[in-house]
């Protein structure tokens, strides 16, 4: 399990664009971060690096464990969630086939689907295909992967923005609970975040 | 391990959702197979010559057919951005889709391809020799073709790009593969041709997970 999260040194280059140099950055367990910043700062491309997606320009991501260092391949294959505005949901398929399989995927178990389902309202539109949801069911439907399958780091790309206000209190709340149990979330936010964060601002270069 | 099972069977079930899957392929393959009595004319002494190299030349391009969403699609959505984070590494991914699409496309036109070449007029002799080798063949055109996929991820008319990309590199099963058949039906030895294709399609599939998962880092990053 991931305990600590150091970015050393980071910078990123998206084509000709050198987004930001020299980050560093340490998080610990329970521990979140608000990444704010103008369209185009690099929010996204930060939490893609962090996730290996991207490799980065200069520095690197180092993932803590219990025990040292953990491996950035084995900490990427069992300790991250990164959910963006692609959540990877087939519109064709039904919701609860498409969110068995993501929380099977990420190492969750079929009862703990059932469990996230429940916590998020969701049982009731487990039958509709995912084309048929609106944007916040559809959001919800994404966020039952983070709490159905246990990642200790969640990196998550606006993920209030088609909430309405109840169910922001309630992802809220599952943000509150995943701290307690010692995870991580780092997430780029335009507005603020219900639970207590640290702030990163990143500057438009 | 458990994780790949699961891939694999949605990647099998997926395959009947991208556009028709098999049946748009199988349909395709028949499609061209009628047209060339039409090109070459209808007399039974040149079609026969002719209807293994035709069948495999229709294998070959019925198999580019539902390459275009063997990656778009999971790139498109995000999928892909979670295959990355799964249990298992890229090319494992690639591996699993691979096999299915060899599975859901490949074994339906290997079964496909023996009664198209027996109606343009190859001997019914020949049945289990069409089917041997276009099973075997088609895990190559799979998995070769999945490279050509990879490759094209993110680019516009991702479709056209696949077919220039991968239609030489489906040079030597096609080779091979009518030259199997040519072989067996007028009586030479065809071992060392169904070698070559073997050969191709293990080839094929032991480098082309590897092709495939570097690919998707690149379309990805």
């Amino acid at each position: 399990m991931i305990t600590g999260l150091h970015l050393e040194n980071l910078a990123i280059r998206r084509g000709e664009r050198l987004l930001f140099a020299g980050l560093c950055l340490d998080l610990g367990a329970s521990e979140a971060l608000a990444l704010t910043g103008a369209n185009g700062a690099g929010k996204t491309s930060l939490l893609r690096a962090i996730a290996g997606l991207i490799a980065p320009h200069e520095g690197c991501v180092r993932f803590a464990g219990a025990k040292g260092d953990l491996e950035p391949e084995d900490a990427r294959s069992s300790g991250i969630h990164l959910l963006g505005h692609q959540d990877g949901l087939k519109s064709a398929g039904t919701a609860w086939d498409e969110l068995l399989f993501q929380v099977r995927w990420t190492g969750g178990s079929e009862a703990s689907a059932r469990a996230a389902c429940r916590l998020l309202d969701l049982e009731r539109l487990l039958g509709l295909e995912v084309r048929k949801l609106s944007a916040g069911q559809r959001r919800r439907l994404a966020l039952a992967r983070l709490v159905a399958s246990p990642r200790a780091l969640w990196l998550l790309d606006e993920p209030m923005a088609p909430l309405d206000s109840e169910r922001r209190h309630l992802f809220g709340h599952l943000m509150g609970e995943h701290l307690a149990a010692g995870g991580m979330i780092i997430a780029a936010v335009h507005d603020p975040l219900p639970i207590p964060v640290r702030r990163l601002d990143l500057v438009f270069s | 391990m458990s994780g790949l099972w699961i891939l694999f069977r949605r990647e099998l079930g997926q395959t009947w959702g991208r556009g028709g899957g098999p049946v748009l392929a199988l349909t395709f393959f028949a499609c061209v197979a009628t047209l060339l009595p039409l090109a070459v004319g209808a007399s039974p002494a040149r079609l026969g010559s002719v209807a293994p190299g035709a069948a495999w030349l229709a294998l070959a391009l019925a198999s580019l057919l539902s390459l275009e969403r063997l990656f778009e699609r999971d790139f498109e959505d995000g999928t892909l951005d979670l295959l990355a984070l799964g249990p298992a590494p890229l090319e494992a991914v690639a591996l699993a889709k691979g096999l299915a699409q060899w599975l859901a496309n490949g074994a339906p036109l290997a079964l496909l391809a023996p009664v198209v070449a027996v109606a343009l007029g190859a001997g019914l002799s020949l049945v289990p020799m069409i089917f041997i080798s276009a099973l075997i063949g088609g895990l190559g055109l799979s998995f070769t073709g999945g490279i050509g996929a990879a490759l094209s991820l993110g680019s516009r008319r991702g479709g056209v790009l696949i077919a220039v990309i991968v239609l030489p590199l489906f040079a030597p099963p096609v080779i091979f593969g009518a030259g199997v058949i040519d072989a067996y039906a007028s009586g030479l030895d065809w071992r060392p041709a169904l070698g070559f294709l073997s050969a191709y399609s293990l080839a094929a599939l032991a480098l082309g997970p590897l092709a495939m998962a570097a690919a998707c880092r690149n379309a990805l990053s």
